[in-house]
């Protein structure tokens, strides 16, 4: 009893000791902040990650794919039985993205063209939920919409059919003018190819090597104000740039958007490739926020880009795709379903490649795991250090108090529980520090936007920059385990660190601790 | 080779107190209990604290001070005894080694028939605790505590926390009890700084009794006090020792304090010297 009446008691009149475990304090705000984000961080890229690129991924390690995806895909579902969820075959190639920007410039990209399959596609991950028309994330269709792309965005260019037809009008009446221009100067206009400032359809229907040729010969009344090309998704970061305006707030430039067309070159299937090219229409954007996907990836039919690449076998009615993705239930046990794969499908007689989402990121994963350990390695070793400002402190409390223990030994109490008061009274001040860290932590994360934004307002540098991130926010969790950790390893530290002077003071001899002065 | 019988008699020196103060502290005639020199020595039991032969030095790098050579002394269930001798003479240092606080070089201290001077650290923890009393010259209160809570210290310690917040109500009883009869009830909640050395000295003699102890060990408790103070607190003392049948034994070099003891030891030289 009067063990924690003397380690409360002390506690309530030291307050030097208080200030000797501010660093306690300090360190567990800051390990909660640390981990909060770093696991926000991690949470969210995974939770894309995943989104983009389902649980499995099956895929041929040639470019020209495999025969068969149904027979592949009867095979899947009996090797996973119930605990599939969905499964899609893709088409995935590297191709040259080229975009008209004003006149007779392109804006160049390589991406990575994915053929998917409208009907199932969205089945395996959360392609749909980052599309910018919201039809469009209910069910995905490569035709352009009239209108109301990205609601929730600001100041998005008007998108869709309303503005292709107006551009074309727009071109199309600018470029009468211009020949009205040039009959009037008598030029000969095809002779003139220096003229500046045309912003035309670069591509229109003069694109000479248009392996689309014998469509467009099937249908030659191709009227772009009625018509669209094959529709293709572009990567938010493909077709836009990030940039501050000068109020300093960060907007999307767009090259182009949906309603506009794009050209694409593509290796056709085959030893030696050869490269064919389409014009493509922009239907919708993809924003998984994904920075690396973002400005990567593109998405077309797969039926279209399997024809342009010349991937079926038209005698026997067979069809090419390179990989295959596979959603599972919810808490399935990836690695074991991608273990039986591998099992049913021998790297021998079938030259897959079947990985889960984590092996396909493993180092990304792995390098933020391994920040994440170092950062908590070493803030621990800052409240290790704390831990000698405690012990130091302690002992001279210790000595301080040397007349105390004597009399308590006097009257009849035992060295360990001299040595439990002290030992109390580290652990109630561990237990203090790290509370009020944990307070001070959970406050910062709760508000660490507004934190972030005030420090930007205050250094006029900006602390999170979204146009690094593509997070709008900082994303944290704080998990109710390293928090329980955090507090745990804090508190023992105080503990430690207070052995010492406990034990100093339970070997103290009471005749000299009384006689201390 | 120590006896009781073969050297206690010439070194035990106790002194019946003049009939002067019987008369101002009356029934002290029933509790004075005189050795009777050289009488046949009285069997233990007929002693509550009994010393033989102690023997303590102290080193000092390799220069050996030795206080204490050979203390043989006993004390009789009720008496006030008064220990008095020059200072540096080692009263101190006795009344440690009887208090088990300190052990002696050589020598034994029996209690109520038991040797307790080699017995293992928690069962003279427990000796103290419950009975032995002890009463400093600089008071010795635990600073952080109240009043009230430096006396219930011992019974805290003794009672683990349960039983203690069990049997709280009747601890704090006794407590207020005790203080009332210091008469310091009005000083329950002060903290040890904000009391005079009277009221300290009080508190800690309440403190003392808190276990109901058969022995109160007194180091110079009137000598860090004025006259007034000093007197007072010896007749709170005397009056436990009349009617409580509370044994002392009571350190002072105030030979006027000294007088109004049943019997005084002296001590010079570290031995016992009769008076
Ligand atoms: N721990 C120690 N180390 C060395 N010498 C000590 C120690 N304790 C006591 N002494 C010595 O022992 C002798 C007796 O000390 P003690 O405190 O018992 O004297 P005392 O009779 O109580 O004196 P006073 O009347 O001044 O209180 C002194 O000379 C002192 O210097
Ligand atoms: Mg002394």
């Amino acid at each position: 009893m009067y063990k924690l009446l003397l380690s409360w008691r002390y506690l309530c009149t030291r307050y030097i000791a208080l200030a000797s475990i501010i660093s306690v304090t300090l360190g567990v705000a800051t390990l909660i902040i640390v981990n909060a984000v770093m696991a926000g961080f991690t949470e969210e890229a995974n939770k894309r990650l995943n989104g983009i690129i389902s649980d499995i991924v099956f895929e041929s390690v040639s470019m020209d794919g495999f025969p068969n995806p149904d027979w592949h895909k009867a095979e899947i579902r009996k090797v996973l039985g119930s605990d599939l969820v969905g499964v899609t075959a893709t088409v995935a190639v590297p191709a040259m993205l080229s975009i008209p920007v004003g006149h007779d410039q392109h804006l160049a990209s390589p991406v990575r063209l994915i053929g998917v399959d409208e009907q199932t596609y969205a089945e395996v991950g959360d392609f749909g939920k980052y599309l910018l028309h919201p039809e469009n994330r209910q069910q995905l269709s490569f035709l352009l919409r009239q209108d109301g792309y990205a609601p929730e965005r600001e100041k998005f260019p008007r998108s869709g059919w309303r503005y292709r037809r107006a551009r074309i009008m727009y071109e199309r009446a600018y470029e009468e003018q211009v020949a009205l221009e040039r009959a009037k100067l008598g030029a000969v206009p095809q002779q003139e190819p220096a003229e500046p400032a045309i912003p035309a359809d670069p591509y229109g229907s003069a694109v000479p090597a248009d392996p689309y040729a014998s469509h467009q010969a099937a249908a030659p009344t191709f009227d772009p104000m009625t018509q669209q090309s094959t529709g293709v998704i572009l990567g938010i970061a493909v077709c836009s740039q990030r940039q501050k305006d000068e109020t300093g707030e960060v907007r999307d430039f767009f090259f182009c958007r949906p309603g506009d067309d794009v050209k694409i070159t593509i290796p056709t299937a085959g030893s030696p490739p050869n490269f064919v090219s389409d014009v493509l229409t922009v239907v919708d954007i993809y924003e998984s926020k994904m920075s690396e996907y973002d400005a990567s990836l593109a998405f077309m039919p797969l039926e279209a880009l399997q024809n342009l690449r010349g991937m079926f076998d038209a005698q026997h009615n067979v069809r090419y795709v390179t990989s295959i993705q596979i959603k599972l239930k919810p808490g399935a046990d990836l690695n074991a379903a991608r273990d039986r794969l591998q099992s049913r499908f021998p790297i021998r007689q079938y030259p897959y490649r079947i990985q889960t989402w984590r092996d396909m990121q493993g180092p990304l994963l792995a390098a933020v795991q391994l920040e994440t350990t170092i950062l908590n390695i070493l803030l621990f070793l800052i409240i290790a250090v704390a831990g000698f400002g405690i012990l130091a402190t302690f002992y001279m409390i210790v000595v301080e108090k040397t007349r105390d223990v004597g009399i308590l030994k006097a009257l009849g109490a035992p060295s360990r529980g001299v040595m439990s008061i002290f030992l109390g009274y580290g652990f109630s001040l561990g237990l203090v520090g790290s509370g009020v860290g944990l307070g001070l932590g959970l406050l910062f994360v709760h508000y660490i936007n507004e934190i972030a934004a005030g420090l930007e307002r205050i250094t006029g540098r900006p602390i999170f920059d979204p146009t690094v991130y593509y997070f709008r926010e900082i994303p944290t969790i704080v998990s109710l385990h390293t928090v329980v950790g955090v507090m745990a390893g804090a508190v023992a530290i105080a503990v430690l660190a207070s052995v010492l002077p406990a034990r100093r003071a339970a070997r103290l001899h009471p005749v000299e601790a009384l006689r201390y002065e | 080779m120590n006896s009781l019988t073969a050297t206690s008699s010439p070194t035990i020196a106790v002194r019946p107190t003049g009939a002067a103060q019987s008369h101002a502290f009356p029934g002290l005639h029933s509790l004075s209990a005189t050795v009777p020199l050289p009488a046949p020595a009285p069997a233990d039991s007929d002693y509550q604290l009994v010393a033989r032969g102690l023997h303590k030095s102290f080193r000092k790098g390799n220069l050996i001070i030795p206080v204490l050579r050979g203390v043989d002394f006993a004390v009789r269930r009720g008496q006030f005894t008064a220990v008095v001798g020059q200072s540096g003479s080692g009263k101190s240092t006795l009344l440690h080694l009887l208090a088990t606080l300190d052990a002696p070089d050589r020598g034994e201290v029996h209690f109520e028939g038991t040797r307790i001077d080699n017995l293992p650290p928690i069962k003279r923890d427990r000796i103290r605790n419950r009975n032995l009393g002890m009463i400093f010259q600089f008071y010795h209160l635990l600073p952080e505590l109240t009043t009230l809570e430096n006396v219930l210290a011992p019974s805290m310690i003794h009672e683990g926390i349960w039983s203690y917040l069990r049997h709280k109500r009747a601890h704090v009883e006794r407590a207020q009890r005790l203080l009332d009869l210091v008469g310091l009830s009005h000083r329950l909640q002060h903290r040890p700084r904000e009391l005079s050395g009277g009221e300290m000295q009080r508190a800690a003699i309440a403190r003392a009794l808190i276990a109901a102890p058969q022995l109160l060990l007194a180091d110079e408790p009137t000598g860090n006090l004025d006259r007034r103070n000093g007197v007072e607190i010896l007749s709170i003392l005397r009056t436990l020792n009349r009617e409580e049948n509370l044994t002392i034994v009571m350190v002072t070099h105030d030979l006027a304090i000294a007088e109004r003891a049943d019997c005084t030891v002296q001590l010079v030289e570290g031995q016992v010297q009769a008076t």
